[in-house]
């Protein structure tokens, strides 16, 4: 059984991986929701064939195929170009452009629900259609995609211990290297998940809140 | 960009029955995790409806629990951590272990949902009609929850199928890693890597569109 | 004739479907008319037409002289309409108020963004408008937690809040619960008596008659009879009309 000073050993160990994983977490939450805003706009607002095309193609290239394949292709595929990114920056990088998929899918969801007379009291009052979209529709729209990208953001504190596989050095990398000085694995990744478990608790935590909030709102 | 495709002109020959195999094995390992997830799942849902307040407990703590935890903590632990204490998996049966054990979680969530969309009056309008329980279950229930639940439940096996690809980290011999040992043998990461991509897209996304195709007219 | 708008030759089509077939008739400053005719008889997409929310197919609107949705012998954008709009204060059978906005803000927004008033000003103007519609008491509540018949209200106060040379209603009435019906009337009958010019679309022909100067009956995409209120009313011409109202009263 291990000893306490062990589990503390391995828990400082893990925590110095926390902030690389916090700071992938956050960067590409950051990049998912601006360029997935962006992209739900131009496709529901524009109506340029090739551009909705593209956009099409983006999101199913990047939802149908697995993060760890999108980061190998960032990491070592681009590096034989010549091109060669640090661990982190291809991490932030590949969750940000993967999230982009996911949140143009929440927001488009979310502009689809509203109803038509949303638009039409926007324009009988004078608005103009870009007024509109700012002031009435997209406003409504986040509030709608809340719930969905509070559950985005907890698949994406999970999904940062993917990028221990091009070895940026977050918690799940320092587990792994951990792992090879010692023989305490089971230990070491349990305490590994539980450190995941904390960071998603409060998230998790507030997705439930926004549920049952908007939950109430539609009635 | 000749250039850049030129090496699946010369390789793609040797390429295609490696990676052929590789998606035959992430096909087997998807389809085994995605069966025992709906087992696990449906095994979980029995524990939220049942009266006893242990069982209720459990599948509340389960379900938060693999919700926070990352698959690849949950493989690991299954698969480097566990024997330390004694069990000891094959590559394979772990991957398959870890899958189900996460998403059975995600699909008792789908069927719970899915009975919830079902107005009350169904069960009430059959229970009514002279059908036993267990009839209302079976002939009026389950057939309109499964229509709901069909399109998502794809969904849920798309998401799995993506992360059938971690098992490479814990040696499963799919297809990225299948990918990498070809990588570091033929030195061409970045077309192997995306033809591994399109493999996993080829396998995906056919499922993607039919799953939107099943929610289009619930969604009207 | 001075006539505040005038329509003429209004053709529109949904696919093949023709419903509206060649519509003309002209309002005066301080007019107010009523549309009333059997579902389906293009009654409604007549009156989105004038603002151009359906693109007629053919035909031609003027507002006090000015060319409705047309610019140079070009369709104009929504862009360029916003303005044209802004001149028109509509009122939708589903009230569409925005959710996400107070009561207050609901009637103001228009203001500080089409017209540029401030903050303040566009406040105290949307507390005067809904002090037209009392609902003062409800100035800061969230749409949601209105009754159908507050709703519509404020939807009016918004309306009213764009200064319009004219305010179209599309049934404002049809989506209330029977009881709720009664306080939005009452407030259009105020400002009927305010002298504003108005075309409304309903079912209400009772009220129709009380309030309007005179109103038209529309079938078939055609308008079949037309004159003052009491006359089509009580004493209507046509057969259509007649077998209309009679329905109407069952």
């Amino acid at each position: 059984m291990p000893d306490f000073e062990t589990f503390r050993l391995v828990l400082e160990g893990l925590v110095a991986g926390l902030g690389v994983t916090v700071l992938v977490a956050l960067s590409s939450l950051a990049i998912g929701l601006a360029l997935g805003f962006a992209l739900s706009l131009v496709r529901e607002f524009t109506r340029t064939r090739a551009a909705h095309f593209a956009i099409d193609a983006y999101v199913e290239l990047l939802r149908n195929i697995p993060a760890l394949t999108h980061l190998f292709i960032l990491y070592f595929g681009l590096a034989s170009l010549g091109l060669r990114l640090s661990s982190i920056a291809a991490a932030i990088l590949g969750l940000g452009l993967i999230g982009a998929a996911v949140t143009c899918d929440i927001f488009r969801a979310g502009f689809r629900s509203l109803p038509k007379g949303q638009v039409e009291a926007g324009l009988a009052v004078g608005l103009t259609p870009r007024q509109t979209i700012i002031s009435i529709l997209a406003p409504q729209a986040m509030r709608i995609a809340l719930p969905g990208l509070g559950n985005y953001a907890v698949q994406l504190v999970k999904d940062t211990s993917v990028v221990s596989a091009i070895a940026a050095p977050e918690i799940m990398f320092f587990a792994r290297s951990m792992v090879t000085s010692s023989f305490q694995t089971t230990l070491i990744y349990a305490t590994a998940a539980g450190l995941y478990l904390l960071l998603s608790l409060p998230l998790m935590q507030c997705v439930r809140v926004l549920e049952a909030h908007y939950g109430k709102l539609k009635g | 960009m000749t250039g850049f495709l030129q090496p699946y002109f010369e390789y793609g020959g040797e390429w295609w029955p490696l990676l052929a195999e590789a998606m035959l094995n992430t096909a087997l390992l998807s389809v085994a995790g995605f069966f025992l997830s709906v087992v696990l799942g449906l095994a979980l849902l029995l524990c939220q409806m049942s009266g006893s307040a242990v069982l209720r407990g459990f599948a509340a703590l389960y379900v938060t629990t693999v919700r926070g935890v990352p698959l690849l903590a949950i493989l690991f632990l299954l698969y480097f951590g566990l024997p330390g204490v004694g069990i000891t998996f094959n590559a394979f049966t772990a991957a398959v272990l870890g899958l189900s054990l996460c998403f059975a979680a995600q699909v008792s969530e789908l069927f719970r949902a899915g009975l919830k969309a079902i107005p009350k009056g169904q069960r009430e309008a059959a229970l009514a009609a002279g059908f036993t329980p267990a009839q209302c279950f079976t002939f009026v229930i389950l057939p309109q929850v499964v229509r709901v639940i069909l399109s998502p439940m794809i969904v849920t096996f798309v998401s799995l199928l993506k992360d059938s690809s971690l098992a490479s980290l814990i040696t499963v011999n799919e297809l990225v890693l299948t990918g990498r040992a070809m990588a570091t043998e033929y030195f061409l990461p970045l077309q192997i890597y995306i033809a591994v991509g399109l493999c996993y897209f080829m396998i995906g996304w056919p499922f993607s569109v039919l799953s939107r195709r099943l929610a289009a007219p619930a969604a009207r | 004739m001075d006539a505040l708008l005038s329509v003429a030759g209004l053709r529109k089509s949904f696919g093949s479907v023709e419903v509206l077939k060649g519509i003309d008739f002209s309002v005066k400053a301080g007019e107010k008319i009523a549309l009333i005719g059997p579902s389906g008889s293009g009654k409604s997409t007549c009156l989105r037409c004038m603002n151009f929310l359906e693109t007629p197919t053919a035909g031609e609107i003027l507002l006090d002289g000015e060319r409705i949705g047309m610019r140079n012998g070009r369709m104009m954008s929504d862009r360029q309409l916003a303005p044209q709009r802004a001149e028109m204060g509509m009122v939708f059978q589903l009230f569409n108020l925005w959710p996400h906005l107070t009561v207050t803000e609901n009637v103001a927004i228009a203001a500080r963004k089409v017209r540029g008033l401030a903050y303040k000003e566009a406040r105290e103007l949307a507390l005067d408008m809904l002090a037209k519609v009392h609902m003062t008491h409800r100035a800061d509540a969230s749409p949601l937690e209105l009754s159908g018949g507050q709703q519509q209200r404020v939807a009016i106060a918004r309306a009213l809040a764009q200064k319009p040379k004219l305010m179209l209603f599309d049934e404002p009435t049809s989506a209330l619960d029977p009881e709720l019906v009664c306080e939005v009337l009452n407030v259009i009958e105020e400002l009927a008596g305010e002298g504003r010019t108005m075309l409304l679309v309903t079912h209400e022909i009772a009220f129709a008659r009380d309030v309007a100067d005179r109103v038209m009956f529309l079938d078939g995409g055609v308008i079949v009879e037309e004159g003052p209120a009491s006359a089509v009313i009580n004493t209507p011409r046509e057969e259509r009309t007649r077998s209309f109202l009679k329905q109407i009263r069952h």
